[in-house]
C-alpha cells in the first residue's frame, strides 16, 4: 500500500511519450521512497501493453480494457480512477500535464478531496514542517512548478492529504527505461464495478488528431525562430541549418501567429518546453511566456538586430545583427570548418 | 424559455506585458505593480455566453466571481458587454483558497444560483495558471465537463444536449453532451467583443454595498431606485459554507517555498556580425562538443 502510481495516457493504442517519462521518474521516486511503481492503463484493446511498463519498472499494472475507454472521455476515466485510489490509497499519483492529465486529474482530486498541483516542472521528495503548528512531515513530495506566466517559481506540498497528486509538463523529465524488464503484475478489475451509466452522457461526434511527425523536445539543438526573421522564406534557412547540425526547428508564438510555422513547434508557456543543449534563438525578443520554455537551454545564443532585446540578458552569446545576414553566415562557417 | 448561463471569471494581475515599472532592481516582477484585468480565457468564454445569448431568445447570463471587492470592476465590464447581472463572492474567510477550496465555493454560489443550464469560464487563470477550477467545480456539482471548448456549435433545449468543438494540443474534438454542463473556453476561441456605449452609460454606476459605503446619500439613493445597478455581493455565510473547507484550512495545498525568476543574468558575451566573428563562434562550439 501507499505506492506511486501513474495514469498511463493512452495514443492511438501505444501508451504516450509523457506518461513513460513519468514512468521513468516514478520508478526514481519509488526506489528513493522505497515502495512500489504502480500503472493505470485505461483504454481499447491493450492486450500485451503491460510488457512496455514492466520495461519502465511498473510492479503493479491496473489494466481497464474495453471499447468505451478509448478515445478519452472525462467522466468514465475519472469514476475508474477515483475508486481505484480509493482502494489502494496511493501516497503519489502523477498525470501528465496534457490535455487529458489536466482534463481529468482535478476531476479525480476533487473526488478525493485530495491536494493537486498543476503543470509541474521537477518533482523531489523532501521533509516539511508547517510554520504555523510547527508539525513535522517526512518524505514529502515537493512539487515544483512555475505560476505568474513563469515569473515565480513554487515549491508547493500536499502534507495532509494523500494522494499527492500532480500533473507534470510533457518533456521535462528524462525517459528512461530500464536496461532489463522487471516481472511485472498485471491486475485487471470487474469494469462494472468501477464505472456507471451517467458516465457515458457525453459523445464524441467527430475528432481529428494530427499525426506527431517531428520531435522537438527531443533535440538536443533547437534552432527557433520568431516574429524578427519576417517571413515563411526566411525560415528555410533556420531550416537548412537545422538540417546540417542535426538540430530541429522551434518557433515564438509570434512567429506561428504569423503562419512562418506551424504551431506545433510552438516553445513556451501555451507551447513545448525544451532544454537542449543549444538554442539558438533568432529574432525572438524573449517574452516571459517564450522564457518560461525554454530557459533551462543549458547554452542559449541570440541572434537579434536590437542590442536590447530582453532574450539577450539569459543569453550566453549575443550576436547583434540581422537574421537574414547571420544564419547565411553561420551556414557557410559551419560548412567551411566541419570540412 | 432561453438558456441561464453562469459566466465564472476572475479578475488577475496582468502577468503578460511585464513592463520596466513592474521590474525590481534585481532583475525579478514585484507583482503588486502589475494592473488587475480581466482573465483572458474567461473574455473568450463571455463572449461564447454573450453568442448564445443571441442565438436563444430569453437567454439569461449572470457572472459570478470571487475575489476581493475591487473584482467588481470586471462585474461592469461584462454588464458593459451586455450580461445581465453579477454575483461578488467575497470575504476574508475565502483568501488563501487553492483550487480546491476555490471549487468548493463557487460549486457552493451556483447552487444558491440553481437552476442552471451551462457553467461557463476560462480554461485557465494567467496567475495561478492551473487550469483546475473549471474541473474540480464540475465535479462538486456532479455535472459533465467539456474543457478547452473553442466553439459552442449548437444547443439543443428541446433535446437536452449541447455540440461543442475542443482545441486539443495536436487536434479537434467535437461532442456532444447533455444539460447542465460546465465548459472551459480556450484562447483559441474568437474574441470578446468590446464594450457597447448604451450599456456604459446604464451601468457605469453599478455597485456593490461595499463600494457604496463611502458615497454620498443621494448616490446611495439613485442606486436604491435603479434595481440592476446593485452588484450583489454574498459572504462565505450567504452560501453557507463550512469555513473549515475554506481558506488555508480547506486548501490541502500549501505553498512551502516561491522564488523568483530572475530575469537578468550575468555576463553575456557579444559577437560582431562580421564573417570572421561568427567563424570563430563556430569554432568554440564545435571544439567544446556543443554542436558538430
Ligand atoms: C497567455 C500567453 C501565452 C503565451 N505563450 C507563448 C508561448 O508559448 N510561446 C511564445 O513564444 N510566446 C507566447 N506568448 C507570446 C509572447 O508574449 C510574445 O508575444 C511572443 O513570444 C513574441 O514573439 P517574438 O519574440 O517572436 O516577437 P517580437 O516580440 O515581435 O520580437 C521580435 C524580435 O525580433 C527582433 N528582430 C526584428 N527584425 C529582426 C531581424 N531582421 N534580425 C534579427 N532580429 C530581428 C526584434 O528586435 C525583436 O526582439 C504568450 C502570450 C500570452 C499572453
Ligand atoms: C504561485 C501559486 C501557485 C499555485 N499553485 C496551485 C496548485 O498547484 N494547486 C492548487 O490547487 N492551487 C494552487 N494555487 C492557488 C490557486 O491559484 C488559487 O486557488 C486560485 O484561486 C484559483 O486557481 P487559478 O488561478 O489557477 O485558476 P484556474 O483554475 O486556472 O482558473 C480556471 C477558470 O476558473 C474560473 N475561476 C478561477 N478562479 C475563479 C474565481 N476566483 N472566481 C470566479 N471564477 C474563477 C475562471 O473561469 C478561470 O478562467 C497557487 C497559487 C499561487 C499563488
Amino acid at each position: 500500500m501507499n505506492n506511486i502510481f501513474v495514469y498511463c495516457e493512452i495514443e492511438e493504442g501505444l501508451i504516450a511519450d509523457v506518461s513513460y517519462e513519468l514512468l521513468s521518474k516514478g520508478r526514481k521516486l519509488a526506489d528513493e521512497l522505497q515502495c512500489k511503481l504502480n500503472a493505470v492503463v485505461i483504454g481499447d484493446d491493450l492486450n500485451g501493453i503491460e510488457n512496455n511498463l514492466f520495461k519502465y519498472g511498473v510492479d503493479t499494472a491496473f489494466v481497464f480494457d474495453d471499447n468505451r475507454f478509448y478515445p478519452y472521455r472525462t467522466l468514465p476515466h475519472a469514476s475508474i480512477v477515483t475508486k481505484l485510489f480509493e482502494e489502494e490509497k496511493p501516497q503519489i499519483a502523477l498525470f501528465g500535464a496534457t490535455s487529458i492529465g489536466r482534463d481529468l486529474a482535478p476531476r479525480v482530486a476533487s473526488a478525493l478531496k485530495s491536494g493537486l498541483t498543476a503543470d509541474c516542472t521537477n518533482l523531489v521528495i523532501g521533509d516539511y514542517t508547517e510554520t504555523r503548528t510547527g508539525k513535522e512531515y517526512k518524505n514529502l513530495l515537493y512539487q515544483i512548478r512555475p505560476a505568474f506566466g513563469g515569473s515565480i517559481i513554487a515549491t508547493i506540498v500536499n502534507p495532509d492529504t494523500k494522494p499527492q497528486l500532480a500533473t507534470v509538463r510533457e518533456g521535462v523529465m528524462k525517459n528512461e527505461p530500464l536496461t532489463k524488464p522487471i516481472n511485472g503484475e498485471v491486475v485487471k478489475h470487474n469494469i462494472d464495478d468501477y464505472i456507471k451509466n451517467e458516465d457515458f452522457v457525453l459523445d464524441i461526434i467527430e475528432r481529428h488528431i494530427e499525426a506527431k511527425k517531428i520531435n522537438i523536445k527531443g533535440a538536443s539543438i533547437i534552432i527557433a525562430g520568431g516574429y524578427g526573421v519576417g517571413s515563411k522564406a526566411s525560415f528555410d534557412k533556420l531550416f537548412e541549418l537545422a538540417e546540417i547540425l542535426g538540430a530541429e526547428v522551434g518557433a515564438s508564438r509570434a512567429a506561428v501567429d504569423a503562419g512562418f510555422v506551424d504551431h506545433e513547434r510552438q516553445i513556451g508557456q501555451t507551447g513545448i518546453t525544451v532544454r537542449p543543449k543549444l538554442y539558438i534563438a533568432c529574432g525572438i525578443s524573449g517574452a516571459v511566456q517564450h522564457r518560461a520554455g525554454m530557459d533551462e537551454s543549458a547554452m542559449i545564443i541570440s541572434i537579434n538586430s536590437d542590442p536590447k532585446a530582453p532574450i539577450n540578458s539569459i543569453a550566453d552569446y549575443v550576436i547583434i545583427g540581422d537574421i537574414n545576414d547571420v544564419m547565411p553566415k553561420m551556414i557557410k562557417k559551419y560548412k567551411e570548418l566541419s570540412k | 424559455m432561453g438558456l441561464k448561463i453562469i459566466v465564472l471569471a476572475k479578475q488577475v494581475p496582468d502577468t503578460r506585458n511585464v513592463g520596466k515599472d513592474a521590474m525590481k532592481e534585481d532583475g525579478t516582477i514585484n507583482r503588486g505593480a502589475l494592473p488587475a484585468v480581466f482573465n483572458p480565457e474567461d473574455l473568450n468564454a463571455l463572449e461564447q455566453a454573450l453568442r448564445l445569448k443571441a442565438k436563444y431568445p430569453g437567454s439569461e447570463i449572470i457572472l459570478l466571481t470571487m475575489g476581493p471587492t475591487r473584482a467588481a470592476e470586471i462585474i461592469r465590464e461584462a454588464l458593459y458587454r451586455g450580461i445581465d447581472k453579477g454575483y461578488l463572492l467575497t470575504d476574508r474567510k475565502f483568501a488563501g483558497s487553492d483550487t480546491l477550496a476555490t471549487s468548493y465555493a463557487i460549486s457552493l454560489a451556483i447552487k444558491k444560483l440553481s437552476p442552471y443550464d451551462i457553467i461557463i469560464g476560462g480554461r485557465q487563470a494567467i496567475d495561478g495558471d492551473t487550469a483546475q477550477v473549471g474541473p474540480q467545480t464540475a465535479e462538486k456539482l456532479g455535472i459533465p465537463q467539456i474543457t478547452y471548448a473553442e466553439e459552442i456549435v449548437e444547443c439543443n433545449e428541446a433535446n437536452n444536449n449541447i455540440i461543442v468543438k475542443r482545441r486539443l494540443e495536436r487536434g479537434i474534438e467535437i461532442v456532444k453532451s447533455t444539460l447542465p454542463v460546465l465548459i472551459t473556453v480556450h484562447s483559441s476561441a474568437p474574441a470578446c467583443r468590446t464594450q457597447n456605449a448604451k450599456l456604459f452609460m446604464k451601468y457605469k454606476h453599478a455597485r456593490t454595498v461595499s463600494e457604496l459605503q463611502n458615497e454620498s446619500e443621494d448616490y446611495i439613493k439613485l442606486q436604491k431606485d435603479r434595481a440592476y445597478l446593485n452588484i450583489e455581493e454574498w459572504s462565505v455565510d450567504d452560501i453557507n459554507a463550512d469555513i473549515q473547507l475554506l481558506g488555508l484550512s480547506g486548501s490541502p495545498t500549501k505553498v512551502k517555498k516561491i522564488e523568483n525568476v530572475v530575469l537578468k543574468h550575468k555576463e553575456v558575451a557579444t559577437i560582431d556580425s562580421n564573417e570572421n566573428s561568427i567563424g570563430k563562434l563556430m569554432k568554440e562550439l564545435i571544439d567544446n562538443h556543443i554542436i558538430g
